[in-house]
């Protein structure tokens, strides 16, 4: 009985330490100070500073950059990685397995170093700095995710279907849209998924790649610009609220949705059985 | 002859249509251009000098420039004592989830603040120690980087913990081993994987990563990866090549251990 409580008791420990941050700073958002104090008692003025403080014109168009390259990159790899995927798996065994390695160093190499050797190559060979870069970036090191995704679904699927569709006449492509696509669909949509979330969370990568001069930034770099020296002004309070609420919301609903489904499997597995 | 010739070109028209691999040749093309290619100019810069020579002098000037080292050993420092101390605060909390039922559910709320980019929850850190009044320097890094990571730690660890078989606890217990000799004897070691993955995903993005150290000892502690970045916008790519060599080659150590000690199994590398 004690041991449950001590148990319960450091889970608890460890869950507050973890969230207390976040925490105090929605609590603190109702307050339109930096300094943790309800001076001027609970108001939600922080928040409508984000729409009328000076700083708002380059906040909005960071907000726009984020989503843009956001939406820019995690499509591009999407569509790269999922033919990519396909391709893959049915090249030969030395091949796949030297192209699946490669795969994997973007996701094992540190972002640091992944940023520094982009940018040695981007100069090197005298890329536009700006945008391109950036996007450039954000594909290479998403698209290897979206492989990641997309490549169990083929594993698992029965390589006869395809077949079954060209002997019943389907043409390559039209077995490609009709049979292959659909059951690879979740894959890809997992695999996009993870894309946007990553290109959106981007610090490392994006810093060093955008260039000082070109003056873009997106949601990251210009909090790590605006806030490092002068601290966090209040209406960083409202946003960082708004972020935590978001993301949390999006992660939990996710994973409630993908528990739902995994129980549906597994009851539908036994009810064949 | 001429069936001969027919048959040829059937099968290759044939071969054409199932081989599939031609889909993977731009993203073949894609990755050598932007993943190879830029890791080999890494190691190309790292043996050039300022005037584009050949040279050794990068690697001497890092381990012979006492400030380099003083980051370097600092890295190191701070990464073991990051690592150690989210497996000694991790550990119980992975074993006594995966003994819950619910286990499953809890510990999604315990990686669910690592969604969270990793900047803003610095930043937020950081607010709440100033306004506290706390001095900004080892210690307040090492919360930083233990709050960050710790949910690293958790999740290979309870993946790991939450597979095993439960039936090697219970003939230990039988056979008359107590429990803390139960626990050390054969939980313990068959979690050696899940160790392994936990202290590799908190031990190199600790020392490589760039801003948590800068921002929570208020630019007196320099690690690795600030090092890498300062180094790169001064310029010194031959310098800042070198290191990040080092950097790779940390990576490719860890990746290495990993593997050995997760045949077969790639638990939850697709974190950071």
């Amino acid at each position: 009985m004690v041991k449950k409580i001590l148990e319960k008791s450091y889970l608890a420990i460890i869950m507050a330490l973890l969230y207390a941050p976040i925490i105090l700073i929605i609590v603190f958002s109702f307050s339109n100070s930096s300094n943790f104090r309800f001076d001027e008692g609970f108001t939600f003025e922080s928040y409508i500073s984000i729409f009328t403080s000076e700083q708002t014109p380059e906040l909005l168009e960071a907000v726009k950059n984020t989503f843009l390259i956001a939406i820019i990159a995690s499509v591009a790899a999407t569509i790269l990685g999922s033919i990519a995927a396909v391709g893959i798996f049915s090249l030969g065994k030395k091949m796949r397995r030297a192209v699946e390695n490669v795969n994997q160093l973007p996701i094992i190499n540190s972002e640091i170093v992944m940023a520094v050797s982009l940018m040695l190559f981007f100069v090197t060979f005298g890329f536009p700095a700006g945008y391109v870069r950036i996007i450039i970036g954000h594909i290479a090191f998403c698209t290897p995710y979206v492989v990641l995704s997309v490549m169990p679904r083929l594993v698992q699927m029965d390589p006869n279907v395809y077949e079954a569709a060209l002997d019943l006449g389907a043409g390559p492509v039209k077995a490609l849209f009709k049979v292959l696509l659909p059951i690879l669909v979740p894959g890809i949509i997992s695999g996009f998924i993870l894309s946007f979330t990553l290109s959106m969370d981007d610090f490392i990568i994006t810093q060093i790649n955008k260039g000082a001069a070109t003056g873009i930034n997106t949601l990251s770099t210009y909090i790590y610009e605006d806030a490092r020296l002068k601290g966090l002004s209040p209406f960083w309070f409202a946003i960082f609220s708004i972020i935590f609420v978001a993301v949390l919301a999006v992660v939990l609903l996710l994973n409630l949705k993908r528990s739902l489904d995994d129980k549906q499997a597994g009851k539908e597995a036994k009810d064949v059985r | 002859m001429k069936a001969k010739i027919s048959a040829k070109v059937k099968n290759a028209v044939k071969s054409f249509r199932l081989t599939r691999k031609a889909f993977s040749y731009p993203y073949i093309l894609f990755l050598l251009l932007f993943v190879v290619i830029p890791l080999v100019l890494v190691l190309v810069y790292a043996f050039l000098d300022a005037n584009e020579d050949l040279t050794f002098r990068n690697f001497v000037s890092l381990f012979t420039d006492g400030a380099s080292l003083k980051v370097l050993l600092t890295s190191i420092l701070v990464g073991i004592i990051t690592t150690a101390l989210c497996l000694i605060l991790g550990y119980p909390v992975a074993y006594i989830l995966s003994k819950y039922r619910a286990g499953k559910i809890l510990v999604l709320l315990f990686v669910l603040p690592m969604w969270v980019n990793f900047l803003i929850r610095t930043l937020a850190t950081k607010a709440i120690f100033v306004a506290l009044d706390i001095r900004l320097g080892m210690g307040t890094v090492l919360f930083g980087m233990v709050y960050n990571y710790l949910p690293f730690m958790i999740l290979p660890l309870y993946t790991t913990l939450s597979n095993l078989d439960r039936s090697y606890e219970e003939a230990s217990m039988d056979l008359g081993a107590d429990k803390l000799t139960t626990f050390v004897k054969t939980v313990l070691p068959l979690s050696v994987p899940g160790i392994i993955s936990g202290m590799t995903m908190v031990f190199i993005p600790t020392i490589s990563t760039f801003a948590i150290s800068q921002l929570l000892s208020d630019y007196t502690i320099f690690l690795f990866g600030d090092s890498i970045q300062t180094k790169f916008s001064n310029n010194m790519y031959g310098v800042g090549s070198v290191m990040s060599l080092i950097m790779i080659v940390l990576v490719l150590l860890s990746n290495f251990l990993l593997n050995k000690f997760n045949k077969g199994e790639s638990a939850g590398r697709n974190l950071w």
